[in-house]
C-alpha cells in the first residue's frame, strides 16, 4: 500500500498508508489529517481539499483536467504551480512516498 | 466535566462532536444514532451508491478509530425513548439513562409518504437509508416500467440513475416545472430538457391519485389526468418531514420542525436543534433546510457556543445545495425570492452556465449548471453581501472574483436588504 505524506503549514508531517484506487482526499479525511475539509465529499464542487504537491513529486501525477483547473482558480488559498484538489488525485503504486503540502486555509 | 449529548449521528450530529474537539473542548461527548452503520455521507445514496460505485463503508464520515481517539462515545443502533428536561436526562430504549448539561437534537428528517391509496404496496420505495439504496438498485436492475413520483432532487437523481441503467422512467410532478421548490424557471427548463434527452418521460402539472396492485405488488399508477401507467417499480420522492417527535413529546416548541432562535437554541436553553430537524429564522422567516452545508455549518455554530463563545452571534451562513443527475452537476447558493428576476451568465447551449437571481435589484441566489467556479463566486458574493449589477452579472468579461474580493462600502446595506 503506497505511503502518502501530508505536511502542515507548521512543518509537521503525517504519513498515511493509502489503498490503491482511493483518492488522496479520502485518505486524509479518514486518517484525520487537519486542513483537508472536503465538504462536498469529492464531487469537485467545493475546492476545500486543495493541496500543493511537493515540486519534487509533481511529475508523478497527471495534470488537472479543465474542471479542476477552473476550481483551483477560485480556491481560498493562493494557487501555485503544483496546486491540486486532492479528491482528484487517485492513489496508485507510482505515488509511493509522495509528499503533499496542506495550505493555510480552505474556506 | 460538561456533558454534551447529541441525538442523531448524521452529518449534523457528528459535525458537533468534530467541531467541539477541533476547538479543543474537553466536554464529555455522547452521540446517539439509530442506524447500525458508522456515520456516513448521505448524498451519495441517490448517486454513487445507487449506481453501484460506492458502498456504505466508502461513505464513512470518519474512521472507526476516530471516535475512540477523540473520546466521542458513539452509540449506534440506539434509540432514544424520551427526553426528561426536568431531570436533564435522555432515556434510552435498552441502556442506562444519560444525563446532560446540554442536549443537541440532530435527528434529521424522513421521507414524506405518498398520501394515496396503495402507497404501502410492495414495489413502492422511498430512498433515505443505505438499505433503501441497495434495495432500489436491486429493483431497478430487474424493473420493466419505473414511475418516479416527484421531480425534486431525489426524484431526478433516481431518474438519472434509472436511465443510466437502461430504463426509461416516467417522472410525475405536481408543479408545472421540475425542481420548483429549489430553483428558478431557467434552471428548471434546462434540467427538464436534459432529462428528456436521456429518455425520461416527464409529466408536469400532474398528480398521482392511486397506486394499484395485484397480489400485494404494485402494477399501475393512476394519474390525476385519468391516465393509468404500468409500473412494477414506483419511487417516491415527494419531500421530507422533520423527525421532531422527541422534541414534541418533550414539550419543546415545534412547528413542522423544532423551532430555534437565531443562536439555534430551542425553547429550552439547555437544548439546541440543528440540521434537517430544526426550523431557524432566516431572513425573518422560520426556515427548515435539508442540506449537508446547513447541517455542517449549524453544527459548527452550536459547537462554538458550547465551547464558550458567548457572543450570542446569530447563525447566518449562506445556504447552498448540490445535486448530480447523470452529466448534470447542479449547485445553488442563497435562498430565492418568489418573484426573482433571472440573469444568465454564460451560454446554456454549452451546458455550462450560471443563473443570477435578483429580488428588488439585489442578488438573492446563484444557480450553476456544470459550472462550479460560478457557484463558488456566488458563495463569495452572497457571503460578502456584494451584489453585482445585472449588467455585470450578464457580462462574462466582468471579473466577479475581483468584485467579490474588493472592499465595498455599501456591502452592509446590501446584506441587510438580502436578509431583511
Amino acid at each position: 500500500m503506497p505511503m502518502i505524506a501530508f505536511v502542515q503549514p507548521d512543518g509537521s508531517r503525517r504519513e498515511v498508508q493509502a489503498p490503491v484506487g482511493t483518492s488522496v482526499m479520502k485518505n486524509a479525511v479518514l486518517n484525520d489529517v487537519p486542513g483537508i475539509v472536503a465538504e462536498c465529499g469529492g464531487s469537485l464542487m467545493c475546492a476545500t481539499c486543495h493541496v500543493y504537491v511537493d515540486p519534487a513529486d509533481a511529475h508523478r501525477v497527471p495534470p488537472p483536467d479543465e474542471d479542476e483547473d477552473e476550481m483551483l482558480e477560485v480556491a481560498a488559498a493562493e494557487r501555485r504551480e503544483t496546486s491540486r484538489l486532492s479528491c482528484q488525485l487517485t492513489v496508485d503504486d507510482g505515488l509511493e512516498g509522495m509528499t503533499v503540502h496542506v495550505p493555510e486555509g480552505q474556506a | 466535566m460538561t456533558r454534551i449529548v447529541v441525538v442523531g449521528a448524521g452529518q449534523a450530529g457528528i459535525g458537533v462532536a468534530e467541531a467541539l474537539r477541533t476547538t479543543g473542548s474537553s466536554a464529555e461527548i455522547t452521540v446517539i444514532g439509530g442506524e447500525e452503520h458508522l456515520p456516513y455521507e448521505r448524498p451519495p445514496l441517490s448517486k454513487e451508491m445507487l449506481l453501484g460505485k460506492a458502498t456504505v463503508d466508502d461513505l464513512r464520515l470518519r474512521s472507526a478509530d476516530w471516535y475512540r481517539t477523540h473520546a466521542v462515545d458513539l452509540r449506534l443502533s440506539t434509540w432514544v425513548e424520551r427526553i426528561d428536561r426536568q431531570g436533564r436526562t435522555v432515556v434510552l430504549a435498552d441502556q442506562a439513562p444519560l444525563g446532560y448539561d446540554h442536549l443537541v437534537l440532530a435527528t434529521g428528517s424522513r421521507p414524506r409518504r405518498l398520501p394515496v391509496p396503495g402507497a404501502d404496496l410492495d414495489g413502492v420505495l422511498n430512498l433515505a437509508t443505505p438499505s433503501d439504496s441497495l434495495e432500489l438498485r436491486h429493483r431497478l436492475s430487474r424493473a420493466g416500467s419505473v414511475v418516479v413520483v416527484g421531480a425534486g432532487f431525489i426524484g431526478l437523481e433516481v431518474a438519472a440513475a434509472a436511465t443510466t441503467m437502461g430504463l426509461r422512467p416516467v417522472v410525475v410532478e405536481l408543479a408545472d416545472r421540475v425542481l420548483a421548490r429549489v430553483a428558478g424557471p431557467v434552471l428548471s427548463d434546462h434540467v427538464a430538457a436534459r432529462h428528456a434527452d436521456r429518455g425520461v418521460d416527464l409529466r408536469l402539472g400532474t398528480g398521482v391519485v392511486e397506486l394499484r396492485g395485484a397480489d400485494g405488488r404494485v402494477t399501475h399508477v393512476v394519474l390525476s389526468t385519468g391516465e393509468v401507467l404500468p409500473a412494477d417499480l414506483v419511487v417516491v420522492g415527494v419531500g421530507s418531514v422533520p423527525s421532531d417527535g422527541l422534541a414534541v413529546d418533550a414539550g419543546l416548541d415545534c412547528a413542522d420542525g423544532v423551532l430555534v432562535d437565531p443562536t439555534l437554541r430551542t425553547s429550552d436553553p439547555a437544548v439546541s436543534a440543528i440540521g434537517d430537524c430544526a426550523r431557524f429564522p432566516l431572513g425573518g422567516q422560520p426556515t427548515r433546510l435539508e442540506s449537508v452545508q446547513n447541517a455542517a455549518d449549524q453544527a459548527r455554530h452550536v459547537a462554538a457556543r458550547l465551547s464558550g463563545d458567548d457572543s450570542g452571534a446569530p447563525y447566518r451562513e449562506v445556504a447552498w445545495f448540490w445535486s448530480t443527475q447523470s452529466d448534470l452537476k447542479l449547485q445553488m447558493v442563497g435562498v430565492p425570492g418568489a418573484q426573482d428576476e433571472e440573469v444568465v451568465r454564460g451560454d446554456p447551449a454549452t451546458g455550462r452556465f450560471s443563473v443570477f437571481r435578483y429580488s428588488g435589484g439585489v442578488l438573492t441566489c446563484v444557480e450553476s449548471v456544470n459550472h462550479a467556479p460560478g457557484h463558488l463566486l456566488g458563495r463569495r458574493l452572497l457571503a460578502a453581501g456584494r451584489s453585482p449589477s445585472r449588467e455585470q452579472a450578464a457580462d462574462p468579461g466582468f471579473d466577479l472574483k475581483a468584485f467579490a474580493a474588493a472592499p465595498a462600502p455599501v456591502a452592509r446595506a446590501q446584506q441587510s436588504a438580502v436578509t431583511s
